[in-house]
C-alpha cells in the first residue's frame, strides 16, 4: 500500500470515527458462490478492539471530509482547519476488497461530507457499493450513510446494493438542528428516513433486495440541552413509526478543533450507557415510552443504577415476583434479569421447582434480582423491597465511566 | 483399540478416543454403551495421543443408532471439541439420563450438569467466534494465483468446525490455515485437512499490514479510554498473532495528553474562507428542466433488468392534458417512444375522437422501463409491483412539475397508484379525482384494458372510454377558464 494511500487512510478513518455504529448485523445470511468474495453471518463479527474498547467490524470511513455543511458538532465541518483528503471510487473499493481478503472486516460503512452537491457525493457512495458488488462479486456487508438532501432516486438506488442505510437524526429537536447545524433540515431528514422505512418494507414484501439489514439512525447527546425523557420518547417514535433497526447514542466528545458554540464539557460515558440500556428495555423488555419516562428523575437516568433498576425501586409494591410462577412479562421487569434469563427460568420451571441456587445458574445479575425476588427456597425476609437504604445497596459504586 | 472389560459385569467399561474432537467415535461408543445399558459411572474415558489418528476413531459398533431429541445430539456436537479431559464423560452422563427418564433435561438449564455443558458449549462457540474474528491472512508473496497464509491458536479442537465459516467467505481464494493442532487448506475447490503448522511456515508479513494498523491508529478516539472493555473482548492471549495490536501501548500512552490538547486547545479562526457561492450552488442540484431530468432518467438503469431503453415523456412542456399510462410495452421499448404500440394506437383514436389533439398533449407513463417475461421469440408484458411504481415515482413527480399541465389523466390502476400514492378501483372511481397535488386529476381505464376484452364487450367500453376523453377535453376547457 502506497504511502499517499495510507495517508488518506488515516486522515478519512480519523474523521469517520465520531459514527458509533459498526454493526454489521442483521443481514440475511449469505455466502460466497463461485468466484466471489464475502458473506455475511446475521450477527455479525467484530475483528478487532481499540483501546477505546469498540469494536472494529466494517472499514468506516469517509469517502472525503471536504464539507460544505457548517455542523458545529462535526470535526469535518467547512470552517474547521482539520487536515482535508479524498478517496477515489476505486480507492475506496480496493481498500475494501484487499482488506476483506485478510480478514480485517465484515465490510465496508461507507460516509461522505457533502462535496459539490448532495447528489453528487450520494452518486459517488453508491458507486462504491456498485463496483464492489458488480465487479467484484462482493458479497460483504455494505452500510452506506446516506445523505437527506440528496434526490429521492438516489437513495432508491443505493438500496440496491448496500444491506444497510442510515441517516443520522443527529440532534433530537428542530432547534437544536437549526441553531446547530444550519444547513440542516429536520423534515428533509425525517422524510428521508420514511421513505427508506417505506421502501424496506415493500421490498420486503416483494423479496426484493432494498437495504435489507435494514435502517438505523444516530443522535448525539450532550450537544444540547435535550434530557433523557425526551431522547427516549424520540426513539419510541422512530422504532415506532419508521420501523427503525437501531438508534445508536454518541456521547457527543470533544473534537479536534472544536467549535466555540459546543458545551464545554462532554457527558458523563455513564448518560450514554444509560440511554442504550432505556433503549433496551423498549425493545427487548416490554416498556412503554411513559414506563421508560417513569424509570428517571426529572427526565434524567440516574448515573448509579440502571433504568430498569430505578424503575423497579420507585414500583416496591409490584415485588417481591416468584420466579416459580409469575409471567413471563413481569419477570422481565426484575432487575438483573435479562431476557434471556427469563426464557430459561420459564422453560426450566415447566420441570422443576426453582430454588435460589437454581436462579444463580440461569443469570449473572442475582445480587440486583435477589431482593425483589421469591424462590421455592427464599423470599426476601424482613420485607427487603421497603428498606430504605435498598438503592444504596445496589447502586454501582461511586466510580464513573470517566474519560480517562 | 478395542473397548475392554467385561461387557455384562460390574467391572469398569474403558473406552478409547482419539484425539481432538473425536465426534465419530463418542457417538460409536455412546451407541454401543447405551446398548449394553453401561452406567455412566461404569465407563473410563481416555484420549489417545498417539499421532496420526487426526479425525480417526477408535471406536467401532454394530450397535443401533439412538433416537436422541435433536436439541442433545446438537449439544454433543458443539461440546466435544472441548479440551476439557472430562468432556466425553458429561456428555455420556447427560444421554444416560436423557434415556432414563429425563426425556426434556436440556429444557433445565438451572441442572448442574445441563448449566456446565451449555457453558462448555458457549466457550467453544466463543473460541470459534474468536477465530473467525480474530484470524489474520496474509498473502503469499508473488503466488500467482494469490495465496493466503495464516497462523492460529485456538483454545479448543474447533480447526473443522471452524473451516466452513472461511470457504463461504473466501470460496475463491486459495487458502491455508496453520494451527499447533493441524492444518486446512482451501483450493476454491475442495477442503483438505492436514498436519500441524508452525508460525514460522506462515508468511512474516503483508504488504497491507501497515495500511490497516494506520486504520486501528486512526479509528481510536483517546477521549474515550477504555482498555478494560477492549481486553474483555479481545483478550491478551490473541494480540501476538494480530498485527494491529501492536499499535497499543503507544496509543494508550498517548491518549490522555491528546485528550487534553483537544479540550484545552481553544478553537481557531477558520483559515478557509466560507465558500458562500459553493453552499449557494449547492442547493441548486436538482435537476432545471425538463431536458436535464430526462437525461437522469435515460442514464439510469432499469429496476428489472432486461428493458432497451427508458422510454421518456413525449410532448410539450405546459401541455394542458398529461396522460400517465402504465409502463412501456414491447413496442414502446424498441422505438423508444411512449403510447406507439396497439394501446397507444388506440388512444389515438380515441383521442381523435374525442375532439383532443395528441400532439397538444403530454404522454408518459409511471414507469420507465419496459418489464416482460420472455417465451421464445415472445416478451409478454408483466405488470409492475407496487415497489416498481414507489421505485419511479419521484420522477413523475418533478417530470409533472415541470410540464405543469391544468390536468393529469390516469389511465388504469397502476397510473392511480402512482400519481395517489395509493390503490383506488379504477371502475369505481372512474371520473374526476383529486391526487393531492397542484393540477385537477381524472381516473379512467388503460387503453390496453379494451384490447383484452372478449369483442361483444369491446364497442361499448371503446365508447365509455371515448365519452371519457370527451369530458377530459371539456373539463382541461373549464380549467382555463
Amino acid at each position: 500500500m502506497d504511502e499517499a494511500l495510507a495517508k488518506k487512510l488515516r486522515i478519512l478513518a480519523d474523521a469517520a470515527k465520531y459514527d458509533a455504529s459498526c454493526s454489521s448485523s442483521g443481514a440475511p445470511k449469505r455466502v460466497a458462490g463461485k468466484g466471489e468474495l464475502g458473506s455475511t453471518t446475521g450477527a455479525g463479527i467484530c475483528h478487532a478492539y481499540t483501546p477505546d474498547g469498540r469494536c472494529i467490524s466494517l472499514l468506516k470511513i469517509l469517502l472525503t471530509n471536504y464539507c460544505l455543511f457548517d455542523c458545529a458538532y462535526c470535526v469535518n465541518r467547512r470552517s474547521s482547519n482539520v487536515a482535508r483528503a479524498k478517496f477515489t471510487v476505486e480507492e475506496v473499493v480496493t481498500l475494501t476488497v484487499e482488506f476483506y481478503k485478510r480478514n480485517y472486516i465484515e465490510g465496508l460503512f461507507l460516509s461522505s461530507g457533502i462535496i459539490k452537491s448532495p447528489d453528487h457525493t450520494m452518486e459517488l457512495l453508491t458507486r462504491v457499493a456498485k463496483s464492489l458488488r458488480r465487479d467484484h462479486g462482493f458479497r460483504g456487508y455494505i452500510h452506506l450513510k446516506s445523505i437527506p438532501e440528496a434526490s429521492p432516486w438516489l437513495i432508491e438506488e443505493a438500496g440496491l446494493y448496500a444491506d444497510r442505510l442510515s441517516i443520522n437524526v443527529e440532534l433530537p429537536t428542530e432547534m437544536s438542528l437549526e441553531r446547530l447545524a444550519p444547513e440542516k433540515n429536520g423534515t428533509i431528514i425525517q422524510n428521508a428516513i420514511q421513505q427508506i422505512g417505506e421502501r424496506i418494507t415493500q421490498a420486503k414484501a416483494e423479496k426484493r433486495r432494498f437495504s435489507p439489514a435494514g435502517q438505523s439512525t444516530q443522535v448525539i447527546v450532550g450537544a444540547d440541552a435535550t434530557t433523557d425523557e425526551a431522547l427516549m420518547r424520540k426513539s419510541a417514535h422512530l422504532y415506532g413509526s419508521f420501523n427503525l433497526k437501531r438508534v445508536y447514542y454518541s456521547a457527543f466528545s470533544p473534537i479536534p478543533d472544536g467549535s466555540t458554540i459546543l458545551p464545554l464539557k462532554s457527558p458523563p460515558l455513564q448518560r450514554e450507557h444509560r440511554l442504550y440500556q432505556g433503549d433496551w428495555l423498549l425493545r427487548y423488555y416490554g416498556f412503554t415510552p411513559d414506563d421508560v419516562a417513569d424509570a428517571t428523575e426529572d427526565g434524567m437516568f440516574a448515573l448509579d443504577v440502571d433504568p430498569k433498576l430505578a424503575w423497579a425501586l420507585k414500583h416496591r409494591s409490584h415485588f417481591p415476583l416468584d420466579v416459580n410462577r409469575a409471567d413471563r412479562e413481569w419477570l422481565l421487569r426484575v432487575p438483573g434479569l435479562g431476557a434471556r434469563a427469563v426464557d430459561k427460568i420459564v422453560r426450566a420451571r415447566r420441570h422443576t421447582r426453582l430454588r435460589l441456587e437454581d436462579v444463580a445458574r440461569l443469570t449473572s445479575g442475582l445480587k440486583r434480582a435477589r431482593p425483589f425476588l421469591i424462590a421455592e427456597d427464599y423470599h426476601p425476609s424482613g420485607g427487603l423491597t421497603d428498606r430504605l437504604d435498598l438503592r444504596a445497596r445496589l447502586a454501582d459504586p461511586p466510580k464513573q465511566l470517566s474519560l480517562f | 483399540m478395542e473397548s475392554g472389560g467385561d461387557l455384562f459385569g460390574t467391572g469398569p467399561q474403558a473406552v478409547f478416543l482419539g484425539p481432538g474432537a473425536d465426534g465419530t467415535g463418542f457417538r460409536a461408543a455412546v451407541r454401543r454403551l447405551a446398548a449394553a445399558a453401561v452406567p455412566p459411572e461404569r465407563v473410563a474415558w481416555s484420549v489417545g495421543e498417539a499421532p496420526g489418528l487426526f479425525g480417526a476413531s477408535a471406536e467401532t459398533t454394530d450397535a443401533p443408532p439412538l433416537a436422541l431429541p435433536r436439541g442433545v445430539a446438537d449439544l454433543v456436537a458443539r461440546v466435544v471439541p472441548h479440551r476439557d479431559p472430562e468432556r466425553y464423560a458429561l456428555l455420556y452422563t447427560l444421554v444416560w439420563r436423557v434415556l432414563h427418564g429425563e426425556r426434556r433435561l436440556l429444557e433445565v438449564s438451572s441442572d448442574p450438569l445441563v448449566h456446565r455443558l451449555e457453558r462448555m458449549a458457549k466457550a467453544i462457540a466463543r473460541d470459534l467466534h474468536k477465530m473467525h474474528a480474530f484470524l489474520r491472512f496474509r498473502r503469499v508473496e508473488g503466488a500467482e494465483p494469490e495465496r493466503f497464509v495464516a497462523w492460529f491458536e485456538p483454545d479448543h479442537h474447533i480447526l473443522e468446525a471452524a473451516a466452513p465459516f472461511f470457504v463461504g467467505r473466501f470460496r475463491g481464494l486459495h487458502w491455508t490455515i496453520l494451527t499447533p493442532e493441524g492444518s486446512v487448506r482451501w483450493d476454491t475447490e475442495t477442503l483438505s485437512f492436514g498436519p500441524s503448522g508452525r508460525r514460522e511456515d506462515a508468511p512474516p508479513s503483508d504488504g497491507f499490514e501497515a495500511g490497516w494498523r494506520d486504520y486501528y491508529e486512526s479509528t481510536f478516539n483517546p477521549a474515550r479510554t477504555n482498555l478494560a472493555a477492549m481486553r474483555a473482548e479481545m483478550p491478551k492471549k490473541y494480540w501476538r498473532n494480530m498485527p494491529e495490536t501492536a499499535a497499543i501501548p503507544g496509543l494508550v500512552r498517548a491518549a490522555a495528553s491528546r485528550t487534553e490538547t483537544m479540550i484545552e486547545r481553544a478553537p481557531r479562526k477558520a483559515i478557509k474562507r466560507d465558500p458562500v457561492r459553493a453552499v449557494a450552488a449547492m442547493v441548486d442540484q436538482a435537476p432545471d428542466s425538463l431536458d436535464a431530468l430526462n437525461a437522469i432518467i435515460r442514464r439510469s438503469e432499469p429496476l428489472v433488468p432486461g428493458a432497451t431503453q427508458a422510454v421518456l415523456g413525449e410532448g410539450r412542456v405546459g401541455a394542458a392534458i398529461a396522460f400517465v399510462g402504465e409502463q412501456p410495452g414491447d413496442h414502446e421499448d424498441r422505438q423508444g417512444r411512449p403510447f406507439v404500440g396497439p394501446a397507444g394506437q388506440l388512444l389515438s383514436r380515441a383521442m381523435a375522437e374525442a375532439g383532443i389533439v395528441r400532439g397538444d398533449a403530454y404522454l408518459t407513463n409511471a414507469v420507465k422501463h419496459f418489464k416482460f417475461e420472455q417465451r421464445g421469440q415472445r416478451r409478454i408484458h408483466q405488470n409492475p409491483t407496487a415497489g416498481e411504481v414507489s421505485h419511479y415515482r419521484w420522477w413523475l413527480e418533478r417530470e409533472l412539475d415541470f410540464v405543469a399541465p391544468r390536468l393529469v389523466v390516469a389511465l388504469g390502476a397502476t397510473a392511480v397508484l402512482a400519481l395517489a400514492g395509493r390503490a383506488i378501483p379504477v371502475t369505481r372511481a372512474r371520473g374526476p379525482a383529486e391526487f393531492g397535488k397542484g393540477y385537477a386529476g381524472f381516473i379512467t381505464v388503460h387503453p390496453s384494458y379494451l384490447l383484452r376484452l372478449p369483442h361483444g364487450a369491446k364497442d361499448e367500453a371503446y365508447a365509455a372510454f371515448v365519452a371519457d376523453l370527451r369530458r377530459v377535453g371539456e373539463f382541461a376547457t373549464t380549467l382555463a377558464a
